[in-house]
């Protein structure tokens, strides 16, 4: 069984329906444990240290956010600047995460037609999620289709209950996955 | 051996640092602890001091004169003729109606009109030492009651100068005799002393505005501190002569003079020099007030001298509650007021012996007058706790259950004790996020102020048990002490920890040996009230100095963690040392630790946040 760890940014987790049925629906799964970011360090001020080592006794990470301008809320770019440190993350000794699995589990207000070529936004999701993809990358993870759950200001029941169920299967699913991740040795030249 | 300087002190300082810690630690206060250092070190339990007693007195009362400037440096001009009703409304009826209740009574038993009338006039007077003390020591200067009770005591002070100058009118023997103890200009013409007592004031105002802070000036570039310390005597020390030698209370004229300092530059430093002064003068004051109880006299006329005392004691006591009672002082507040100021004051001993001299009263009498006076003033400390420990609290209660509605709506989830500066920041941001708070607090008047404005507030001792009861303290989920006094909390944290385990408790602390003591406790939530102000003033510090503001935010947020990091350290290693070493010494040691502990750790070095160094360094 591998662990799971969501890290959670969102700036108003109070006033969103659609991210709390989702975080609801894992929250109580073993092998899973939350990091909510903005309760956690409402001043910034992340705890590197102890994210590292959270990061490193986990074998799948979920970074699990709304879209905001095309992006993640500040503290995950926050997390991500201080928490992937060089020598850590990436760079010629940069081993410690290696092999491990990210997925982006990300909430937008447009519906899922929208991000297309020809859509509203004019480009795919995953467009918008290259620089996650690629952070992933240069971190020597695997980085995974992204589960994507569109339109929240219109969802109704039915289809969020389905979402929510979803997002808990492919966590199960990924948790007793049974791909084992091993540590190659460090390669050569890789930089942001 | 016993009469020589090092004796002495060592006597009187030895009485002091023995009676006092005690009377202190069963809440007596310090007055109390001096004066029964006094006694037991007096002519009539270990006799150490003798006849001498009364010439320490007097030397002593400068310690008022001192605590005089003092207040007069804390009150700005503006400030004392905001004051001027009080204190001739509430002061000035305070003096005649005691003077004149005291006078008719005197008559009544028979008296002569003019010893009626010195006795009278002597026993309107309070005890200015005391009553300040006592209230400085327990912060209640800013409440109603100090405030009416400081403008009665300033009155008093005014109300000196004509009463001296009457005593002689009212001798019956040659005014001749008594220039020794009189002013110089004695034996002058009316016209000539009141102009030399315009003349005197006018010097002082004079002095305090275009003398005394250039002279500070002068000698603060000398950078010697001692020599700072010895103008601020010779200030101080300089007035009262002057006014002395006019027949001017010293004590009203250095009042003045602090008033007139109030705005200067160099207050806080006047008042950082002269504090120890005061409070080693005052001490003394009361112990030879102590000393000089003649209980020979008191046990031969028991039952006269308590009597005297008792009833003088509560004659004064419902005149200051009329009083009171007009100038619309709630009830706590009032007896804080009428009792603090019931009793006869160290000024009565000098119109005594003034009278004595002049031949108005006889020796006899006079004696009486003073243990009377002297028993008055032992017994004020000992009222002030009655009323605080038996009164007030039903007092209190009475107010708090005054209101049905209270106990019926809903309980807060929070309970807040102390709305003064500090807590009324907390309370008004929670109340402003949409939770309101249970207050409790111990000033009446503000008290009913936050309730006109809808708090749910209690008034009290937030240390009973059955007022933190009433106020919920069972139900809520967390109390917030504001309280400023590290003993106050420690007592509340107690009564909490051991009848309410469930309840979270967010503590105010002065600093690091307090937090260490609630830490002791087990407290886990402890805010030291200057660390958050003092962190973000040496941010700002760094910004001015040209360090780029989010590096500094982030420097000052990683030290805070450090700081309240290493208090969690270094209380587990406390206890290996000494357990008494002195307070002073292990704050160094304390900060001697931090220091060498940021040294290692530089913060600013370890921060690679944003830094491209390392891989330039690595790549490169």
């Amino acid at each position: 069984m591998k662990q799971i760890l969501i890290i959670l940014a969102h700036p108003k987790f109070e006033h969103s329906v659609v991210n709390r049925a989702l975080i609801d629906a894992v929250k109580n799964l073993e092998g899973v444990r939350i990091q909510d970011l903005y309760e956690l360090y409402p001043d910034f001020n992340i705890d590197v240290q102890r994210e590292q080592e959270l990061l490193f006794g986990s074998e799948v990470l979920v970074w699990h956010h709304p879209l905001y301008w095309y992006s993640a809320p500040p503290l995950l770019k926050q997390w991500i600047d201080l928490v992937l440190e060089f020598g850590w993350a990436y760079g010629p000794r940069g081993i410690y995460l290696s092999n491990k699995l990210v997925l982006s589990a990300v909430t937008s207000g447009g519906p899922q037609e929208s991000y297309s070529a020809h859509g509203k936004h004019g480009h795919t999701f995953g467009d918008f999620l290259l620089p996650f993809a690629q952070t992933a990358k240069l971190c020597r993870m695997q980085y995974l289709p992204f589960f994507h759950v569109g339109g929240t200001h219109k969802i109704n029941a039915k289809e969020l209950d389905e979402a929510a169920s979803q997002y808990r299967n492919l966590l199960i699913a990924l948790r007793d996955s049974t791909s084992v991740a091993t540590h190659p040795t460090p390669s050569s030249n890789s930089q942001p | 051996m016993e009469n020589s300087f090092l004796f002495q002190a060592i006597i009187y300082l030895g009485a002091a640092v023995i009676c006092v810690p005690i009377a202190k630690k069963l809440g007596l206060g310090s007055v109390l602890g001096y004066l029964i250092a006094g006694i037991v070190i007096g002519p009539y339990l270990m006799g150490f001091i003798g006849e001498e007693g009364e010439d320490i007195m007097h030397f002593a009362e400068f310690g008022v004169v001192m605590m005089l400037f003092l207040i007069g440096l804390e009150l700005e001009p503006a400030h004392l003729w905001k004051m001027k009703t009080m204190i001739l409304k509430v002061g000035l009826s305070q003096v005649l109606i005691t003077a004149l209740v005291f006078f008719g009574i005197a008559l009544a038993l028979g008296l002569p009109w003019h010893m009626a009338l010195a006795i009278g006039m002597a026993l309107s007077l309070s005890s200015t030492a005391i009553v300040l003390q006592s209230l400085k020591e327990k912060n209640l200067m800013d409440t109603l009651a100090g405030k009416h009770s400081f403008a009665v005591l300033l009155m008093q002070d005014i109300a000196v100068i004509p009463i001296l100058a009457l005593m002689p009118l009212l001798a019956l023997t040659d005014l001749g005799t008594v220039s020794e103890h009189g002013s110089l200009f004695d034996g002058l013409a009316p016209w000539i002393q009141t102009l030399s007592v315009v003349a005197a004031v006018g010097v002082v105002i004079l002095l305090g505005k275009f003398a005394v802070e250039p002279l500070l000036r002068m000698v603060s570039r000398t950078r010697l501190r001692e020599l700072f310390s010895a103008s601020a005597l010779l200030i101080v020390i300089g007035i009262a002569f002057l006014m002395e030698a006019v027949g001017l209370s010293p004590a009203l004229g250095t009042f003045l003079a602090g008033v007139i300092l109030a705005n200067s530059a160099f207050k806080h430093e006047l008042e950082a020099d002269l504090e120890p002064f005061k409070g080693l003068l005052l001490g003394l004051f009361f112990i030879a007030v102590g000393a000089s109880i003649n209980f020979e006299l008191i046990f031969g006329n028991a039952a006269m001298v308590i009597g005297l005392t008792f009833g003088i004691m509560l004659l004064k006591g419902l005149v200051l509650f009329g009083i009171g009672k007009n100038a619309k002082l709630s009830l706590d507040q009032n007896l804080l007021f009428s009792i603090g100021l019931a009793q006869i004051g160290e000024f009565a001993f000098v119109v005594f012996s003034f009278t004595l001299q002049l031949g108005i009263l006889d020796r006899g009498t006079t004696d009486l007058m003073m243990a009377t006076t002297a028993l008055s003033m032992t017994l004020t400390p000992i009222f002030n706790l009655m009323n605080e420990q038996l009164l007030l609290p039903r007092v209190g209660v009475k107010e708090s259950t005054a209101l049905p509605d209270d106990e019926i709506d809903e309980k807060n989830q929070v309970i807040l004790v102390g709305f003064s500066h500090y807590g009324s920041t907390v309370g008004r941001f929670l109340r402003a996020s949409g939770v309101s708070a249970t207050i409790l607090d111990h000033d009446a008047d503000r008290v009913d102020l936050l309730r006109k404005m809808g708090f749910r507030v209690f008034y009290g001792d937030a240390t009973r048990l059955d007022l933190l009861e009433s106020a919920g303290a069972a139900e809520a989920r967390l109390l917030i002490s504001a309280i400023d006094s590290p003993e106050t909390n420690l007592a509340l944290v107690e009564t909490l920890q051991k009848h309410f385990p469930n309840l979270e408790l967010m503590i105010r602390s002065r600093n690091r040996a307090d937090a260490y003591e609630l830490m002791e406790m087990g407290v886990e939530n402890i805010y030291r009230e200057h660390l958050d102000t003092s962190i973000r003033m040496g941010k700002d510090a760094l910004i001015k100095l040209g360090k780029r503001a989010h590096t500094v935010q982030r420097l000052a947020q990683n030290f805070q963690k450090y700081d309240e990091a290493s208090l969690r350290e270094l209380v587990k290693v406390k206890d290996d040392q000494q357990q008494y070493i002195s307070m002073v010494r292990r704050q160094i040691e304390m900060q001697e630790q931090l220091l060498t502990g940021e040294m290692k750790r530089r913060f600013s070095v370890n921060d690679h946040a944003w830094d491209s160094e390392a891989i330039k360094k690595e790549i490169g």
